[in-house]
């Protein structure tokens, strides 16, 4: 019995290290990439749900769907007072409410004395603050953490989330998407 | 308390422990810093009602039990909300229980939270175009590998049998 000639190996002798190569560089690279697991919304472009939260504090009424139909477009701040960021954002949304931009808030299971509190120390941007006590208005909008703030255009529809607190570097950004909305 | 919590720290300096009364302080210091609760960036509200709760009726309590091991916790990424003691996967636990209480059918509650955070809130995977690779890439290499070996076969098969 003879062995067939065996072929002189080609290229082909080096495809299983290849493979292991790239699949080695796949695991360095998940490995080291800065984990980034935020979940967007994938409401962007629908309408607000419907919902009527009641005041989430004294000296501001509550919110409901039907003010964000006033044909003027509006931010939607979502934000909780046991929320350690969105303390850092209050200086943005201060600026935003003096440049007359209308900040409506939802305040994510809150006390309405913590939210009192919490807006004596960092101030109140807010036009309307809503209770939302059990999140509904947040998972309905497709929110998955706080402080997120979303651009509503004057029919209610949402236009434009952004994750995490309003930085100074983040202005721009916040106020073209507003004049977009509005177009 | 902390008065309270002072004098009983007062009272440990050494030598200072002969009498009763300044063991009690002692015990009593010990327990008011057990009971100290550390601070959280947590909320203070109590969970929603059905967070916790199972549905009185057993047959809808599976349904909803089953949905919800299927759904991610948007908070705990790596948990399904049955899992997640995170405030937020209590809610969507209210929300999934109260709907299903409601007769939704569990499939439209996962299709409600699909439309608005995506596949990615769903562990069970969904029929579309993009997962058709997944599926056919068995069928793929076992084809290639058929292809293959059907050389060797041959040689083997006309050389082999002692003919």
């Amino acid at each position: 019995m003879t062995e067939p000639q065996p072929k002189k190996p080609g290229l082909a002798i080096w495809l299983p290290l290849a493979l292991f190569a790239g699949f080695f560089v796949l695991v360095i690279w998940g490995l080291v990439r800065p984990a980034d697991r935020e979940v967007a919304s994938a409401f962007i472009g629908k309408p607000l749900p419907q919902f009527n939260l009641e005041a989430a504090t004294g000296d501001r009424p509550g919110l409901s769907t039907a003010d964000f139909k006033a044909g003027k477009p509006k931010l939607l701040n979502v934000f909780a007072s046991w929320c350690v960021p969105c303390a850092i954002e209050s200086p943005q949304l201060a600026a935003l409410a003096q440049s007359g931009v209308e900040i409506d808030g939802v305040a994510i299971r809150d006390r309405k004395d913590d939210v009192a509190r919490f807006l004596a120390t960092n101030g109140n941007p807010f036009a309307r603050i809503g209770k939302d006590d059990m999140s509904e208005v947040q998972l309905g909008i497709g929110s998955s953490g706080v402080p997120e703030t979303f651009v509503i255009d004057g029919k209610g529809v949402i236009r434009y989330q952004h994750i995490g607190e309003i930085r100074a570097e983040d202005m721009d950004l916040i106020l073209r998407k507003l004049r977009e909305a509005g177009q | 308390m902390t008065g309270l919590a002072k004098r009983a720290a007062k009272k440990v300096s050494p030598g200072k422990l002969s009498n009763k009364s300044n063991m009690i302080f002692v015990l009593l210091g010990v327990l008011l810093m057990a009971l100290g609760q550390p601070a959280i960036a947590q909320d203070l509200l109590p969970p929603a009602p059905y967070a916790y709760k199972q549905l009185e009726d057993p047959a809808l309590e599976a349904k909803a039990q089953a949905l919800m091991e299927t759904l991610r916790c948007l908070k705990c990424q790596s948990q399904a909300i049955s899992d997640s003691d995170a405030p937020m996967a209590g809610d969507m636990r209210h929300q999934v229980r109260t709907r299903i209480a409601a007769g939704e059918d569990p499939e439209a509650i996962r299709a409600w939270l699909i439309e608005r955070y995506g596949d990615y809130v769903s562990y069970a995977p969904q029929n579309k175009p993009i997962m058709w690779p997944l599926f056919a890439a068995p069928l793929v290499i076992l084809l290639l590998a058929a292809l293959l070996l059907r050389g060797r076969f041959k040689r083997a098969g006309g050389k082999g049998v002692g003919e």
